[in-house]
């Protein structure tokens, strides 16, 4: 295998916990070959960075706007129930 | 715990159950489900669209819609991923309206591997992500990076690798094949990959492919 074919399936390798269990290849590949192990490490850490950042607060003036919106559209939508506040 | 750390999209019975409610009237229930997913949907629309204001229409739109269409919901799909697709859609609308076009380059055609571009600069990260995530400038960092790519690959990677959308999941949101999902979501992982490794790399562990003339 090649790193241009490992680059391919570079998805399967890092989503799919059992690919590299599934086809021996890859694990050959990769224990063989540094920069593609750098690469794929590279990626997870990537997603991971993405994945734990802070999430975004909704701005605080939004929620009340927002609330009160999607109480008029009940109201209209659902006549006969009273949503209480 | 915030919204984006919760596990990904998973049908749990707390949405679904508050969504039955709704469904019959319940505006209680409604809210409740409101709460448990207005974080993660503004996340998303802020992620695609990159401006607070235009992630806060994408969100009240997203639930307005919701309101209008409840009984659409049929139970095919998880609540939430149900939700982020409504709110995906949106937020492309978003993205059309900015750009002055009558559709998104979403569905030019499928890409082929033969686009992805080849990594570059391969080094060992400096400092492990948890440890990143706690420095103050790594979320201008992700953002501007996120921000570089092109919408079509970027809506892949916040739905797929952000949200934890299913790749089926991904492609019914977006309406695009799997297959075109997979290498969209591969180019936009290489090319976050080569932009933060180049912020965030030692470069005295840089390596260089041996794949240049492939
Ligand atoms: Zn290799």
């Amino acid at each position: 295998m090649s790193c241009e074919e490992l680059l391919r399936a570079l998805n399967e390798v890092i989503d799919d916990a059992s690919a590299l269990a599934l086809y021996t290849e890859f694990a050959d590949h990769l224990s063989g070959c540094n920069p593609c192990q750098l690469v794929v490490d590279n990626v997870r850490k990537t997603i991971q960075l993405y994945k734990s950042g802070e999430p975004y607060p909704m701005p605080a003036g939004f929620q009340d706007r927002f609330r009160d919106a999607l109480r008029a559209k009940w109201q209209a939508r659902f006549p006969n129930s009273k949503p209480q506040s | 715990m915030s919204a984006l750390n919760e596990p990904p999209v998973e049908p749990t019975e707390d949405d679904l159950e508050l969504l039955r409610r709704a469904q019959s009237g319940d505006f209680a229930a409604f809210e409740r489900l409101v709460g448990r997913l207005q974080g993660r949907v503004y996340a998303v629309a802020y992620r695609i669209l990159g401006q607070a204001q235009d992630a806060e229409d994408v969100v009240q739109q997203t639930f307005l819609s919701i309101i209008e269409h409840i009984d659409a919901f049929r139970g095919e799909s998880a609540v939430a991923s149900w939700v982020l697709r409504i709110a995906t859609n949106f937020a492309l609308k978003v993205l059309r309206k900015r750009r002055g076009l009558p559709t998104v380059s979403l569905d030019d055609g499928d890409e082929s591997f033969a686009s992805v571009p080849h990594p570059e600069f391969i080094a060992a990260w400096r400092e492990p992500p948890d440890v990143l995530a706690e420095r103050a400038e790594m979320r201008e960092l992700l953002d501007k990076a996120i921000a570089e790519l092109d919408d079509k690959h970027r809506v892949v990677f916040v739905l797929r690798d952000i949200e934890g959308l299913s790749t089926e999941e991904t492609a019914e949101a977006l309406g695009l094949s799997v297959a075109n999902v997979k290498v969209r979501l591969l180019r936009a992982r290489m090319q976050l990959r080569e932009r933060l490794t180049r912020e965030l790399g030692d470069a005295a562990t840089r390596v260089v492919p041996d794949h240049q003339h492939s």
